[in-house]
């Protein structure tokens, strides 16, 4: 046995660590007193001591079933919490085919993914019309073509607020003017337009360092279609 | 063959039948090995043959003959040789440029080649098609023109010809 009533035997002893000395306490420390635990109280009443010792602070009437109450991990994210995935075949740069929606059909280079997860685009807007925007990546074709872009700095103003959609103003049906007041249009704004030239022109600047500028632009500028027999699944793109 | 000026004329050919033979070379169509040649080193039975590559990264393996695609290239070996002497064999005919050099193996190559192509591929190669067409089809404009300026003596002798 090692130990016997909760002391180490002598052969055991021997090999113990030596004990760390403990330094001596400040005076400081010596005078202040340590607070009591139990106190004793009078207590009224014949035949039962008169005295009473109790403790001078009551023991907690509720124990909680866990010492470290662990937080429970909340599943359900908002939105602006989800991890934002991007399709490998998707690199800044990557001439993709859209597939769906207004642009439908148009080969568009891929800028970057924005926080929300969605691609931020652009045609370049000279050569396909499609202008600096947002797309879900799961209406895109990535094709293996790829442009240098890591010349390219784009405006730190382009974020989702930037591209979020603004409502246009109804208009009002007042007395005698139903028909007077027009619906509100929508204007580019001058700070996309803006925008929109200073990327594209440098965008033009890294596509024609490539080797087939002549090709690409050419490329960008058409659209795509499948004809006979081919099958997307078998294709590459 | 000549068929002396008659066309439709059936002519005593010779055909080239490929057998199935010890030292065959077939070009696997099914299978794991799927578009490997190999080399008949024997025959199992009605359906089966003795089957190795060693040149083509295919073991020596038991194939069905429904598998298997005859070419028109033998090698001569010895019935159920090894594996070391099919090599020799092969190495010696030359077997591996013989087939890229083959009709057959490069019409693989450009459907595998056409089956790689990007969008951007795809693309360029229209673009140079449509220009190829247009040279053709300006040529043909000409021809056509300068026939149809020709004065008609020159076409009738033309035509009889």
């Amino acid at each position: 046995q090692r130990r016997v009533h909760g002391a180490l035997t002598p052969s055991w002893a021997k090999m113990a660590p030596p004990k760390a000395v403990a330094k001596p306490k400040a005076k400081q420390e010596a005078k202040v007193q340590k607070p009591k635990r139990m106190i004793t109280k009078d207590i009224g009443g014949d035949k039962n001591g008169g005295k009473r010792t109790v403790r001078a602070s009551r023991l907690p009437r509720y124990y909680p079933t866990e010492d470290r109450p662990r937080k429970i991990k909340n599943r359900r994210l908002a939105f602006s919490q989800h991890k934002r995935r991007l399709r490998s075949s998707i690199t800044p740069g990557t001439v993709l085919i859209t597939v769906a929606g207004r642009h439908k059909g148009k080969r568009v280079v891929f800028l970057k993914q924005l926080n929300s997860g969605l691609l931020l685009v652009t045609g370049p807007y000279h050569l396909n019309g499609c202008p600096l925007r947002r797309i879900n990546q799961i209406y895109v074709i990535a094709t293996k073509t790829r442009i240098d872009i890591s010349g390219v700095k784009l405006p730190e103003r382009l974020n989702d607020q930037y591209f979020k959609r603004t409502k246009l103003k109804k208009p009002k049906h007042s007395d005698g003017e139903i028909f007077d007041t027009k619906k509100e249009e929508y204007t580019v704004s001058d700070e996309r337009k803006e925008d929109q030239v200073t990327v594209d022109k440098q965008l033009t600047a890294a596509i024609k360092k490539s080797a087939d500028k002549k090709y690409l632009f050419a490329y960008l500028g058409a659209m795509f279609a499948l004809g006979n027999k081919q099958y997307p699944h078998k294709m590459v793109f | 063959q000549s068929t002396w000026g008659f066309s439709g004329v059936p002519t005593m050919v010779k055909k080239e039948t490929r057998f199935v033979e010890v030292g065959r070379v077939a070009y696997i169509a099914h299978g794991d090995d799927k578009g490997k040649l190999c080399v008949i080193v024997d025959v199992v039975d009605q359906n089966r043959a003795l089957v190795d590559g060693p040149c083509t990264n295919v073991n020596r393996k038991i194939l069905n003959f429904k598998a298997m695609h005859l070419t028109k290239f033998t090698i001569t070996i010895p019935r159920s040789c090894r594996n070391r002497f099919v090599r020799k064999a092969w190495e010696k005919e030359n077997m591996t440029q013989k087939w890229e050099e083959s009709t057959w193996a490069k019409k693989i190559a450009n459907r595998e080649l056409r089956a790689s192509l990007t969008d951007f591929d795809r693309f360029k190669l229209m673009i140079a098609k449509q220009q190829r067409n247009r040279l053709i089809r300006n040529e043909f404009c000409k021809l056509k023109k300068a026939w149809a300026k020709a004065p008609k003596k020159d076409k009738k002798a033309a035509k009889k010809k």
